[in-house]
C-alpha cells in the first residue's frame, strides 16, 4: 500500500520544480538552459512512478483514506487540504504525469535555443503541479484553487512568446473566457457555504468532495438529503459552468483555437490532453450529485452532443493544422461530456484516457510538422512524407485512432460511449439520447474527414514551400519568435522529439484494448477493466448508491455502424482530396455559403468580441458609465465646490469689522441655541 | 479598564516623526537624508513587525496587547487620554503601515526635488496613519486622523504631476468634509455626560451604555455620520471621484501610501466603530452596506475598463476592491443560522491584501513612468522584453489583484463572498461578476502595457535596479506568503473579531 507521503510528493516534486527552477535555476545558471528541462524531466519520471503505484494500491483495493489538514477556518466549514485517492483520480494521476513527462522530454528538442527556455520549464512545472494537485483534491476549494492555478499557467504559456501580439490576447481570451464558467462553480460553492449550518448539523464539511456527494443523496437512501430540488439542479449546472468553460464547450468554446498561439507541447499537454480534460474531470467528480438531477444531466448531454458536432464541422474547413486539431480536440471533450450526460460515467473516462495518448500524439507531430516547416498553415505544406517517415507514421495512427478504426484505442473507447448512449442508464428522457446519438455519430463521419484532410495536406502531394513561401505571399515582416525553427529546413526531428511520439503511439495502439478487453480473460486482463474499475469507485464513493450502472457488452451492430461512419468521412474526403484535388481549388459555388460560415466560424467569435464586448458592452455600456462619472457623479462634486466658494464669498461680505455687526449675530446665535435647548429638551 | 505601558506602540507611532524631526536637523546632503530616511522606515517596519510578531492571540489572552496609556485631559466630563493598543484588528494593519511605509520611503530613493522637506513630510504622514490604527482613544483618534491631511496634501500638490493643485485641493476637501460629519458624532458622544469618555474599548465593549444613554443624537444617525466619513476615505461610490484624481497626479510614494494604508483607515473605522461600537445599527443597515458594496465592486470595474492612464487604472480597481470591504461588513446581516466572523474576517483581510497587491502596484507604475516617461496605456507596449524584473512583479501584482489562489487577494476575496452570500445572496452574486471585470481589465493593461513586440522608444530602457527591487521583492513575498499561509493573518484578524461578533444580534 502506497503510504500518504508518497501520494502528496506527487504533487510536490513537480512544484519543487517550479521553485527550484523560478529561484535559482532562471536567475543563476542561465548558462546551462538544459538543467532547468532536467529538473523538471527527473521528478516527474519519479511521480510517473509514484503514479503507477497509486493505481496498483487502488486496484488492490487499499483503503487509501487519510487525513486532511486545515487551511482556512471560515467558521461552519473548514477548507482544508486533502487527498481524494479514488479510482478515477488514479486514473487521471497516470494521464497528468505520463503525458506531462512525454511532452517533457520532446519540449527538450523542440524549445531548444529560445531564449525563454527556463521560464518554459518553471510554467511547465507550475502546471503540471497544479493539474496533480487538482485531480487529487478532497476539498472543493482546494481544488478550485488548483482549477484556476492551471487556468493561471495556461495563461502564461499561451501567451509564452509575450512579444507577439496574437499570443498576448489569445492568452487573455482563454482566461477571461474560462473565468466566465468559473463564476458559475464560484457562486455554486458559495452555495455550499450557505447551506454550511444544515451540512455541520449533519457532521459533515461542506467543501469535503465525499460529504457533498452525501448531502446530494436524498434521505430515502440513506443520504444526507441537504442539497435538492431546484437549488440542487442550480448547484450542478454551476459546476458545469466551470466545466464548461475549461472543457471549450458550446457557447464558451472559442478560446480553444485561439490557445494555439502558444508553444506546440503546450497545446499538446494543456490543450489537448490534460487541462481541457479538467472539466470532464470535474463533472465526474461530482457525479453522485449529477446523478440526482436528471434535468442538469440532459443539459450535459445536449450541450456536449452539440458541440462535438458544431465543432468537428468548424475543423473541416481550417487551414492551420493546429487549429483543426484544436476543433478536434473541443469536438472530442463534447463526446465525454455527452457519455456522462447520459450516465456513460465509465466510457466517458475511458475516452478521456484513450483520447490524451492519441491527441498528444498528434500535436507532438503537428511540432514537428512546423519544426521541419517553420508553419502551422497546411496549404504551404505537402508531401512531407518522404523526409518525415516517423512523423508520418504516428500521425496517421493518431489520427485513425482518432477516427475510430479498430482496433486503435479510440475506436473502444468511442464505441463504448455510442453504445453507451443508445443504451441509456435511465438517467434522462429516452428522446435526449436519442438526439445525443444522432449528434455523436454524424460526428464521427466528420471526425473521419477532417482527419483524411489534415494528413493529405501535410504529407501528400508536392510540398508547397513552407514558411518562406507563406512570408512571401503575405509579405509581412517576420515577427518576433514566431518563424519557430527558423525557416525551413525539411527533415525528421531529432531522436528526442521522435521517441515520445513513438511511445504515445504505442499508447495510441494498444492503451484502448489493453486498458478495456472487451472479452474477459482473453489476454490475462479482466474485461472492461477500465470500466468496472472506475464504476467501481462510483459506486464505492456513495454506498447507498450501488448497483444504478452496468457494464454494456461490446455490440458488433454498433461497431459496424460506428465504423461504417468513419469510413465513410474519410472515403468522401479521399475522394474529394485524393481524386478531385480539391485543396487546391476555390470550393463550388453550391457549398460556398456553407463554407464561409464554416470559416468565420459561425460568426460566434465576431459576436461575442465584435458585437458583445466591443460594441455593446465596452463602448455603449462601460462608455455610457464612464461618462456618468466624470459628467454626473463627478460634475456633481465639482459644482458643490462651487457653491461653497460663491457661498464662502458671500459670507465673507458679512464679515465688515463692524463689532455692532458681530454682536447682533452673537446674539441671535444665542436666542437661535436656547430656543433650540427648549424645544428638544422639552425641560 | 485597561492600562500599562510598554512603549512598543507608542514607539511605532512616532519613530518616523522623530526621524522627520532629526530631518529637519540634518544638512544639505540629499543622500544623507535620503538614507537616514530609509534607516528611519526600517527600524519602524522592524518595530511594527515586532508587535504583529510578538501579539498573543491565544485563547486566554488579553484582547488588547501593548497598552500605553496615561491620563491626558483628566475630569469629570471629558476624559481622553494618552491611549495605545492593539487587538487582533489593528496588529496586522500596524505591520502594513510598517511594510508599506519602508517600501514608500525606499521607493522615493529618486526623488530629488526639495528632498528634506519630501522625507519629512512622508515620515509624518506615516506617524498619522500609524496613529490611527495604534490608538484606542476617540479623540486622539480624530487627531491622527486629521493630521494625516496635511502631508498628503503636501506631497500631492508640491511633488505631484498633472493637475496637481486641483486633486491635492479635492482630496483635502472630500477629506475634510467626511470628517466634518465624524467630528459632530464625536461631539455628540462627548456632550452626552452618561458617557463622558473617549475610551474607545469602553464605549465597544459597553455597547450597552451608549445605547442607554441619552445621547445627544439618534444611534442611527451617529452610524451614519461615522459612516459617511468612513465610505469617503474607503472610498465607496459615490465619493470615490476624489481617489482617481489624487492618485493620478501624486508621486509614487504618495500614491503606495495613499491606497496602501490610507484607503483602509476607512475600512477600519468601519469595523472598529461602526459595527463595534454600534452593532444594533449596524445590523440594521448591513443591507445597505452590501448594496453599496455591490455597485461599487461592478460600477469600479466597469469604469477602470475604461482608463488610459495606469494609475487611474489602477486607482479605479481601488474602487472596486474596496466594494470588497463594504460586502464584507455587510455580511454580518444574516437572516438565519449562526453568525460567523467569516465576512468580517474577509474585510479586514481585504483590507491588508489589498494594501499589499496596491501598493506593488502603484510601486511598478512608478517605476515604468520614471524610465518611460509616460503612463498613458497606448504609448506604452513590449515593456516585458526591456524590464523583465518590473514586469514580473506587475503580472504576479496584476494575478493577485484579480484573486488568482496562491496570491493573497484570493483569500479575502473568498472570505468576503462566503460571508456576503450567506447573508445576502443576489448582491453578492452579481458582485462575483467582478472576477470576470478583474480579469478583464488587468489582463488587458498587462497586454498593452507590457505585451507585444519591443518598440523602438523604449530602446535604452533599463530594469529595476537593486535598490528600486527590495521593495518590489518584499510585497512579492508578503503577497505569496499570506495567499498560501492565509492562517497567519486570519487567526489574529480572527481574535480581534470575535469579540466584535458576539456583540451582534445575529450571533449564537
Amino acid at each position: 500500500m502506497i503510504g500518504e507521503a508518497y501520494i502528496w510528493a506527487i504533487f510536490l516534486l513537480p512544484l519543487g520544480s517550479f521553485a527550484a527552477i523560478s529561484l535559482i535555476i532562471g536567475p543563476f545558471f542561465k548558462r546551462w538552459p538544459l538543467l532547468s528541462g532536467l529538473a523538471l524531466i527527473l521528478p516527474l519520471a519519479v511521480a510517473v512512478g509514484l503514479s503507477v503505484w497509486v493505481l496498483r494500491s487502488v486496484a488492490l483495493g487499499h483503503d487509501l483514506e487519510f487525513a486532511s489538514y486545515e487551511w482556512l477556518d471560515v467558521g461552519a466549514a473548514t477548507i482544508e487540504l486533502g487527498l481524494l485517492t479514488d479510482q478515477l483520480t488514479a486514473i487521471m494521476l497516470i494521464v497528468v504525469t505520463g503525458v506531462s513527462l512525454a511532452v517533457q522530454v520532446y519540449s527538450l528538442g523542440y524549445m531548444r535555443g529560445d531564449n525563454g527556455y527556463s521560464r518554459y520549464f518553471a510554467y511547465m512545472s507550475l502546471f503540471t503541479a497544479s493539474m496533480v494537485g487538482l485531480v487529487l483534491s478532497a476539498n472543493i476549494i482546494q481544488l478550485y484553487v488548483f482549477w484556476e492555478l492551471v487556468g493561471a499557467s495556461s495563461y502564461l504559456l499561451i501567451g509564452f512568446w509575450h512579444e507577439r501580439p496574437a499570443a498576448a490576447a489569445a492568452a487573455k481570451k482563454a482566461f477571461i473566457v474560462t473565468r466566465i464558467g468559473d463564476v458559475g462553480f464560484l457562486i455554486a460553492i458559495l452555495y455550499l457555504f450557505f447551506k454550511a449550518d444544515d451540512f455541520a448539523a449533519a457532521g459533515l464539511n461542506a467543501f469535503h468532495i465525499p460529504d457533498i456527494w452525501l448531502a446530494a443523496q436524498p434521505l430515502a437512501i440513506g443520504g444526507a438529503g441537504i442539497l435538492g430540488g431546484m437549488a440542487l439542479t442550480w448547484f450542478a449546472l454551476g459546476i458545469f459552468a466551470g466545466a464548461a468553460g475549461k472543457s471549450g464547450q458550446f457557447p464558451l468554446h472559442s478560446w480553444l483555437p485561439d490557445a494555439m498561439e502558444g508553444p506546440t507541447p503546450v497545446s499538446a499537454l494543456i490543450h489537448a490532453a490534460t487541462m481541457v480534460a479538467a472539466g470532464v474531470f470535474l463533472v465526474a467528480r461530482f457525479y453522485p450529485v449529477f446523478q440526482q438531477t436528471g434535468d442538469a444531466l440532459a443539459i450535459i448531454a445536449l450541450v456536449g452532443a452539440f458541440t462535438a458536432f458544431m465543432a468537428a464541422t468548424m475543423g473541416l474547413v481550417n487551414n492551420d493544422i493546429k487549429r483543426v486539431m484544436a476543433y478536434s480536440t473541443i469536438s472530442q471533450l463534447g463526446y465525454m461530456m455527452a457519455g456522462l450526460g447520459v450516465g456513460a460515467y465509465g466510457p466517458a473516462i475511458f475516452h478521456l484516457f484513450t483520447h490524451a495518448s492519441f491527441k498528444a500524439l498528434l500535436f507532438l507531430g503537428a511540432g514537428s510538422v512546423n519544426h521541419a516547416t517553420g508553419t502551422f498553415d497546411m496549404r504551404y505544406m505537402g508531401g512531407l512524407r518522404r523526409v518525415m517517415p516517423w512523423t508520418y507514421l504516428l500521425t496517421v495512427i493518431g489520427g485513425l485512432s482518432l477516427v475510430g478504426i479498430i482496433p486503435l484505442a479510440g475506436f473502444w473507447s468511442k464505441d463504448e460511449i455510442l453504445v453507451g448512449v443508445w443504451t441509456g442508464a435511465g438517467l434522462v428522457e429516452p428522446r435526449v439520447g436519442q438526439v445525443t446519438f444522432g449528434l455523436l455519430l454524424a460526428g464521427v463521419v466528420l471526425t473521419g474527414f477532417y482527419t483524411f484532410r489534415m494528413i493529405h495536406r501535410t504529407f501528400h502531394g508536392e510540398f508547397r514551400g513552407g514558411v518562406d513561401k507563406e512570408m512571401e505571399e503575405r509579405d509581412k515582416p517576420e515577427q518576433d519568435g514566431a518563424g519557430h525553427g527558423g525557416g525551413v529546413h525539411l527533415a525528421e526531428s531529432p531522436v528526442v522529439m521522435v521517441a515520445p511520439m513513438i511511445v504515445l503511439g504505442l499508447a495510441a495502439v494498444v492503451s484502448g484494448y489493453l486498458a478495456n478487453p472487451q472479452w474477459d480473460k482473453e489476454i490475462g486482463i479482466q474485461g472492461h477493466w477500465i470500466n468496472e474499475f472506475l464504476l467501481e469507485g462510483l459506486e464505492h464513493s456513495v454506498p447507498e448508491l450501488a448497483g444504478h450502472f452496468e457494464v454494456h457488452d461490446f455490440s458488433r451492430w454498433m461497431a459496424v455502424i460506428s465504423t461504417g461512419a468513419a469510413v465513410g468521412g474519410l472515403a468522401v474526403a479521399g475522394l474529394l482530396y485524393g481524386l478531385l484535388r480539391a485543396g487546391s481549388k476555390e470550393p463550388p459555388w453550391v457549398i460556398r455559403p456553407v463554407h464561409t460560415l464554416l470559416t468565420h466560424k459561425y460568426y460566434v467569435d465576431a459576436l461575442y468580441e465584435g458585437v458583445v464586448v466591443r460594441r455593446g458592452f465596452y463602448r455603449a455600456f462601460a462608455g455610457a458609465i464612464d461618462w456618468l462619472d466624470r459628467n454626473v457623479v463627478d460634475a456633481a462634486v465639482d459644482s458643490l465646490g462651487w457653491i461653497s466658494r460663491t457661498a464662502g464669498a458671500a459670507i465673507g461680505r458679512m464679515q465688515t469689522g463692524q463689532v455692532q455687526v458681530y454682536g447682533s449675530f452673537v446674539l441671535l446665535g444665542t436666542l437661535a441655541i436656547i430656543l433650540a435647548f427648549y424645544l428638544t429638551w422639552k425641560i | 479598564m485597561v492600562s500599562g505601558f510598554t512603549g512598543l506602540l507608542t514607539a511605532a507611532v512616532f519613530l518616523p516623526a522623530a526621524g522627520a524631526m532629526v530631518i529637519l536637523l540634518l544638512g544639505r546632503g540629499d543622500r544623507s537624508i535620503r538614507t537616514f530616511a530609509v534607516l528611519v522606515a526600517l527600524a519602524d517596519m522592524v518595530v511594527a513587525l515586532l508587535v504583529f510578531a510578538l501579539f498573543d492571540q491565544g485563547a486566554g489572552a488579553d484582547r488588547f496587547q501593548f497598552v500605553d496609556r496615561f491620563s491626558w485631559i483628566p475630569g469629570e466630563t471629558l476624559r481622553a487620554s494618552y491611549f495605545m493598543g492593539v487587538d487582533g484588528l489593528s496588529a496586522p494593519l500596524v505591520a502594513l503601515t510598517g511594510i508599506i511605509g519602508f517600501c514608500a520611503v525606499l521607493g522615493s530613493w529618486r526623488v530629488n526635488h526639495r528632498v528634506k522637506e519630501y522625507f519629512f513630510w512622508l515620515l509624518v504622514l506615516q506617524t498619522a496613519v500609524m496613529g490611527v490604527f495604534a490608538t484606542l482613544d476617540l479623540l486622539l483618534f480624530f487627531l491622527f486622523w486629521e493630521l494625516e491631511l496635511v502631508p498628503m496634501y503636501m506631497l500631492i500638490s508640491i511633488w505631484g504631476s498633472g493637475r496637481k493643485e486641483y486633486s491635492a485641493m479635492k482630496f483635502l476637501i472630500f477629506t475634510l468634509l467626511g470628517s466634518a460629519f465624524m467630528l459632530v458624532a464625536i461631539v455628540a458622544v462627548f456632550v452626552t455626560p452618561e458617557l463622558g469618555t473617549f475610551d474607545m474599548v469602553e464605549l465597544s465593549t459597553q455597547g450597552s451604555l451608549l445605547a442607554a444613554g441619552a445621547v445627544l443624537l439618534p444611534l442611527s444617525v451617529l452610524f451614519w455620520l461615522f459612516f459617511a466619513n468612513f465610505a469617503v476615505k474607503l472610498p465607496s461610490w459615490p465619493v470615490h471621484t476624489w481617489l482617481p484624481d489624487a492618485h493620478t497626479d501624486a508621486p509614487t510614494a504618495a500614491s503606495v501610501m495613499l491606497a496602501g494604508v490610507m484607503l483602509k483607515m476607512g475600512g477600519y473605522g468601519l469595523l472598529r466603530i461602526n459595527v463595534g461600537m454600534f452593532p444594533g445599527e449596524a445590523d440594521r443597515f448591513a443591507w445597505a452596506l452590501v448594496i453599496l458594496g455591490a455597485i461599487s465592486v461592478l460600477y469600479g470595474a466597469v469604469v477602470t475598463l475604461r482608463q488610459t492612464d495606469l494609475k487611474r487604472l489602477i486607482a479605479y480597481s481601488s474602487v472596486s476592491h474596496m466594494g470588497l470591504v463594504l460586502i464584507g461588513v455587510g455580511s454580518i446581516g444574516i437572516s438565519e443560522g449562526v453568525l460567523t466572523a467569516t465576512g468580517l474576517k474577509g474585510a479586514a483581510m481585504q483590507l491588508f491584501t489589498h494594501g499589499t497587491i496596491t501598493g506593488l502596484l502603484f510601486l511598478g507604475v512608478g517605476l515604468v513612468y520614471e524610465k518611460a516617461h509616460t503612463r498613458y496605456i497606448p504609448d506604452l507596449g513590449g515593456l516585458a522584453g526591456r524590464m523583465p524584473f518590473v514586469a514580473a512583479a506587475m503580472l504576479i501584482a496584476g494575478l493577485a489583484s484579480l484573486g488568482l489562489p496562491g496570491l493573497s487577494g484570493f483569500v479575502s476575496e473568498l472570505l468576503v463572498f462566503l460571508g456576503g452570500f450567506k447573508a445576502y445572496p443576489w448582491p453578492t452574486a452579481a458582485a462575483v461578476l467582478g472576477i470576470i471585470l478583474a480579469a478583464g481589465y488587468i489582463l488587458w493593461m498587462m497586454e498593452r502595457a507590457f505585451f507585444g513586440p519591443k518598440r523602438e522608444r523604449f530602446a535604452d530602457l533599463t530594469d529595476a535596479s537593486l535598490v528600486e527591487r527590495v521593495p518590489l521583492a518584499l510585497l512579492v513575498v508578503t503577497i505569496v506568503g499570506v495567499g498560501v499561509y492565509p492562517a497567519v493573518l486570519t487567526d489574529v484578524f480572527a481574535s480581534g473579531l470575535d469579540p466584535i461578533v458576539t456583540l451582534l444580534p445575529g450571533s449564537g
